[in-house]
């Protein structure tokens, strides 16, 4: 056995005989490592990680986690994974402790050592004051870091997360990533994860796998894959009503130009020198330059460049979703 | 992380775990439980104790020929041909006995409210263990059961806490329906004694898995709750009214009576009737609990296969 974790050779699910949700999908998460698939929704992130925990059945190719084929050794596979869902399924009427209990018995843990883990994964969690409090009574940072403990009650040597921060405030997010980081820290564990936020991705993850309509479109550390883009980027606004685009392209270390709406964005080795350089250059020929930005790339101009469109396009109809399941929670009233 | 792994939970150890999980979140809530008998007691209370069959065999209910008097304080009915020489009180006891001998032979026991008071519990054990399917739906879309089944817990316990939660559901709605039914008059036969109970409890526990095991699979296929909902409430009345539930199936058309021989309620009411407020009857008990238990286990067994298989989709 390598050194890789989880190893996926063209793992493909499809829905219903024709909606293709992972196709072919290649990838290796080395031990140690926090693995991140970004990608808007529907993209296939979900459903990947619902095959590597067994709880869907891949309809070609195979993956294995730590050796063991996800298919004919899922019993094995469960043993050793701790999973996080993107929903709060944590029973709402039962206590904290009661639900990390509830899934220690699933494992099969003896109650002897399943209280003290419990505990100690509150304690962990910074739930231990709430421990004999409803669920239905916890903030959404609170039922996050409870699935996070139930996650890790069988002790796994791999954890999968999916949109671990999914609904969160900005501080709780935060908050979340530190728990995060500290597993991978004193444990030791191999996480996958799966994101639709750049800054989530950036800051947790050591390496990307960018997936879109159920491809992986390119992988490789945020840093990596930054560099790859080749610069910064400088987008500039002129006031006369004039294609300059050649103007800039002529311009030293430039290299690309998009005309957007008559703002151009434009792609260019060390962005603070260009600048200047640029604007000198328009000027000559009489144009007036109206509006300058310069940013150093972040995932998100990545994204652009590998998919076309900007992650946020979709982030919506997603916090929509979310509060729809919430009221859908409440009216529930079970 | 440090520490032994190796942990086997067994399919006795999940199916505890899972079903505790669900007693707990009804004790937790009561309420939920006891709404679910509001309504056979409505039944019970208003219809069975309205529904006085025996009571219309009444002189005050026909029109009796104009009296002839004849001397003494005898009247003559000309009831037909011969003419009878009856007094008042002699008509309206031989009335009552009427109305409490056709009541006897049709359905076997005096009051309409006790042979009523029967059906619904089987009407109980009915609607609570079709009902059960929703709680998966529940556990689907809030995502508990794709958790559960990254779990190495075996696949059978999960089914099995279903079936096994609803059971007891209905057992203990069961219990409460035959107390309150008690409570409003039900009438027990000389031959009832508490071992019966036992009895009663093993015909609701067999109508109990065979139904709730079809609904589970059933309601794992429908990730929207509306469907199921519509079609338990579609077929939940005339599989209450083509059995004994309400009345005996002597009674009804030919066509009737061939469904009402098929429907499990008929047995399971049946059951539950020679064990509480007929004389017992042995053979008809047999009879009851071999189709009991062949239906049970046919169900269950659909029913856990189809489970299966959407469980590993």
């Amino acid at each position: 056995m390598s050194d890789n974790v989880i190893v996926a050779e063209g793992l493909t699910k499809v829905f219903n005989r024709s909606l293709v949700a992972v196709d072919h999908v290649n990838f290796s998460v080395e031990d140690g490592e926090i693995y991140g698939f970004l990608g808007p929704n529907g993209a296939g992130k979900t459903t990947t990680i619902n095959m590597l925990i067994t709880v869907l059945k891949p309809t070609e190719g195979k993956a294995s986690v730590l050796g063991f084929d996800i298919i004919k050794q899922a019993n094995m596979v469960r043993k050793v994974i701790g999973v996080v869902p993107q929903e709060y399924t944590a029973d709402e009427d039962l206590t904290g402790y009661e639900n990390i209990i509830l899934c220690a018995d699933l494992y099969g843990i003896p109650r002897d050592v399943s209280k003290k883990r419990a505990l100690e994964l509150l304690e962990l969690v910074e739930l231990t004051e709430f421990k004999d409090k409803r669920v239905e009574t916890y903030s959404g940072g609170m039922r996050r870091r409870l699935e996070l403990a139930c996650g890790l009650i069988n002790r796994p040597k791999v954890l999968f997360l999916d949109e671990p921060t999914l609904g969160l405030d900005v501080q709780t997010r935060t908050a979340t990533w530190n728990y995060i980081r500290r597993l991978k820290k004193e444990y030791g564990m191999t996480l996958f994860m799966t994101t639709h936020y750049l800054e989530e991705a950036d800051a947790l993850c050591d390496r990307i796998a960018i997936i879109d309509h159920g491809k992986i479109i390119v992988t490789g550390a945020p840093s990596e894959l930054k560099e790859g883009l080749g610069g910064d980027i400088i987008t500039i606004s002129i006031k006369e009503n004039a294609d300059v685009s050649e103007i800039i392209r002529d311009v030293k270390n430039v290299k690309e130009v998009k005309n957007e709406d008559g703002a151009y964005r434009i792609k260019a080795e060390a962005g603070e020198v260009s600048a200047p350089l640029i604007i000198e250059a328009l000027r000559k020929r009489g144009y007036t330059v109206t509006k300058l930005s310069l940013t150093e790339p972040t995932l998100n101009e990545v994204y652009l460049e590998y998919t076309g469109r900007a992650i946020r396009d979709t982030e919506e109809s997603k916090e929509a979703f979310i509060s729809q399941r919430l009221t859908l929670r409440r009216a529930r009233g079970e | 992380m440090s520490g032994t792994n190796d942990f086997h939970p067994s399919i006795a150890r999940g199916l505890w775990a899972l079903t505790v999980r669900e007693l707990k979140k009804w004790l937790k809530d009561p309420v939920m439980v006891l709404m679910f008998v509001l309504q056979p007691l409505i039944w019970m209370g208003l219809l069975g104790k309205s529904m006085d069959i025996r009571g219309l065999f009444s002189t005050n209910n026909i029109n009796l020929p104009p009296q002839i008097p004849i001397p003494g304080n005898a009247v003559l009915y000309p009831i037909g041909v011969p003419q009878v020489v009856l007094n008042g009180t002699l008509l309206s006891q031989m009335f009552a006995n009427m109305g409490a001998n056709i009541m006897q032979n049709t359905f076997g026991v005096a009051d309409y409210f006790s042979y009523m008071a029967v059906g619904m519990i089987s009407m109980i054990v009915m609607t609570t263990t079709m009902f059960s399917g929703m709680s998966i739906v529940w556990d689907r879309r809030l995502g508990f059961l794709d958790k559960v089944l990254s779990t190495p817990v075996p696949r059978g316990a999960i089914i099995f806490s279903k079936v096994l939660n609803a059971t007891l559901r209905a057992i203990f709605q069961a219990t409460i329906i035959l107390a309150l039914a008690y409570i409003l008059g039900l009438q027990l036969s000389s031959t009832f004694t508490l071992l019966n109970l036992l009895g009663f409890y093993a015909a609701i526990f067999l109508l109990g898995v065979g139904l709730s095991s079809v609904f589970i699979a059933f309601s794992l296929r429908s990730t929207r709750m509306e469907r199921p909902m519509q079609i338990i409430s579609l077929i939940m009345m005339p599989l209450m009214f083509a059995s004994n539930t309400f009345f005996p199936i002597s009674l009804m058309p030919d066509w009737m009576q061939a469904i009402a021989r098929v429907n499990p309620l008929s047995y399971v009411t049946d059951a539950v009737r020679q064990l509480t407020i007929l004389p017992l009857d042995a053979s008809a008990l047999m009879m009851d609990f071999t189709y009991l238990s062949i239906f049970a286990v046919a169900l269950a067994t659909i029913g856990i296969v189809l489970s299966w298989r959407y469980l590993t989709r």
